[in-house]
C-alpha cells in the first residue's frame, strides 16, 4: 500500500523570495572574499625548485654544447622519446658531439630521468610548461630549439675545460 | 594577437604571413563590429562560447577538473559548459590514454558531436600514445579522429591546457572549420 504524502507549500514558500535571499546572501559574501582565480594569460604561477617542466639542453658559460652524446638518456627514457645522432669531433680530447638531438614533446612525460642520469649535466628539465601546437611534426624538438628552451647554466667546477 | 602569445610561450614556430593573417583576422573581428563580415561575427560567438565534451579516460582528466575549478577557471574564456552529452558539445578534449578496447566508443562519441566540432588531445597519452608503448593503446588519437591541438606534458598543467584552448580559439577566428 502506497503511503500518500500532501507535501504542499507554505506561502512564504511559495513566494520564492526567502530561497532567493537566501542564495543572494552566499552569493553576496562571496563577492568580498579573497580572490582565488589566477588571471592566466597575464599572471602567472611561480613554480618552485625542482618543478619538472620541459627538458632542454644547455650551455656552459663558454657557450659550449655540454652534452657529449653518450646515449644515457636515450637508453633510460621510459617513454622513448629521446633521439640522438652522434658526431666525431676529430682531435678533440671530448670526441663526440650530439649531431642531432631529438625530444619528441608529445612522448615526453617530464619524469626527469634523463636530468638524473646525465653524466655531464648537459639536459636539464625547465620550467617552460606551455608547450601545444597543432601538428605532431612541429613538436618535436630539434637541437637547436632545445638549446634555445634551454639557455646557459653556469658550471662552477669546469671539469671539461679542455673540451 | 592573444596575451599568451605574446608572453614569450613556447608554441609552433608561425611564419611572418601566418602571424599576418591571424593579425589581421583579430583586427578585422575586434573593430567595427557592425561593418564586418558576418562570418568573423559567427566565429567570434563560436570562439568564445567553445562547449567541451570532457573525455577523460585517465590522470589527464583530474586536471581537466583542475582546470575548471575557481583557481583556473575555464570559464574566462567562455568554455565552463562541459557537455556530458555529445549531440551539445563541440570541442571534444581528450583526456587521457585511450585502449584499442575504447577507439570504437571514442569515435562513435566524436560522430555524435554536431559540426563544425574540434579535438583536443591533451597529454602524452591521447597524441602519441605516451609511454604506454604496447599492443593495447592507440599510438595517438588521430588515428581514430582528426585532432586540431596537441598538448603536451603528463598530464599537462592546467596553463597548458588554457593555451591549447586559446590556439583553438585562434584557429576558429581564422574561420578555419574543425
Amino acid at each position: 500500500m502506497s503511503l500518500v504524502v500532501d507535501r504542499r507549500l507554505s506561502l512564504l514558500d511559495r513566494l520564492y523570495l526567502p530561497g532567493i535571499f537566501r542564495g543572494m546572501r552566499i552569493t553576496l559574501k562571496h563577492l568580498f572574499k579573497r580572490k582565488f582565480t589566477m588571471q592566466y594569460p597575464e599572471q602567472r604561477w611561480t613554480f618552485p625548485d625542482g618543478f619538472r617542466g620541459v627538458p632542454a639542453l644547455v650551455k656552459d658559460q663558454e657557450g659550449r654544447v655540454k652534452c657529449v652524446a653518450c646515449y644515457l638518456c636515450q637508453f633510460v627514457c621510459p617513454p622513448k622519446a629521446i633521439t640522438i645522432v652522434a658526431g666525431e669531433m676529430p682531435g678533440n680530447k671530448v670526441e663526440k658531439f650530439p649531431a642531432e638531438f631529438d625530444i619528441n614533446m608529445l612522448r615526453c612525460i617530464y619524469c626527469g630521468m634523463c636530468e638524473e642520469v646525465c653524466p655531464e649535466q648537459a639536459i636539464f628539465l625547465t620550467g617552460t610548461y606551455e608547450v601545444a601546437g597543432a601538428k605532431r611534426t612541429d613538436l618535436i624538438f630539434n637541437k637547436a630549439r632545445l638549446l634555445e628552451i634551454g639557455g646557459v647554466r653556469t658550471d662552477p667546477i669546469m671539469k671539461w675545460a679542455q673540451k | 594577437m592573444s596575451p599568451a602569445r605574446t608572453a614569450g610561450v613556447i608554441g609552433p614556430p608561425l611564419t611572418p604571413e601566418s602571424e599576418k593573417k591571424i593579425q589581421e583576422a583579430l583586427k578585422s573581428s575586434e573593430e567595427g563590429l557592425f561593418v564586418t563580415r558576418l562570418e568573423d561575427i559567427v566565429n567570434w560567438a563560436r570562439r568564445n562560447s567553445l562547449w567541451p565534451m570532457p573525455l577523460g579516460t585517465a590522470c589527464c582528466a583530474i586536471e581537466l577538473m583542475a582546470t575548471a575549478g575557481p583557481r583556473y577557471d575555464i570559464a574566462r574564456f567562455g568554455a565552463e559548459r562541459l557537455s556530458f552529452s555529445p549531440r551539445q558539445a563541440d570541442l571534444m578534449i581528450v583526456a587521457g590514454t585511450v585502449s584499442k578496447k575504447m577507439a570504437p566508443a571514442l569515435r562513435m562519441i566524436y560522430d555524435q558531436m554536431p559540426e563544425p566540432k574540434w579535438v583536443i588531445a591533451m597529454g602524452a597519452c591521447a597524441s602519441t600514445g605516451g609511454m604506454f608503448r604496447s599492443y593495447s593503446t592507440v599510438q595517438g588519437v588521430d588515428q581514430i579522429v582528426p585532432v586540431d591541438v596537441y598538448i603536451s606534458g603528463c598530464p599537462p598543467r592546467p596553463e597548458a591546457l588554457l593555451y591549447g584552448l586559446l590556439l583553438i580559439q585562434e584557429k576558429l577566428q581564422r574561420g578555419k572549420k574543425g
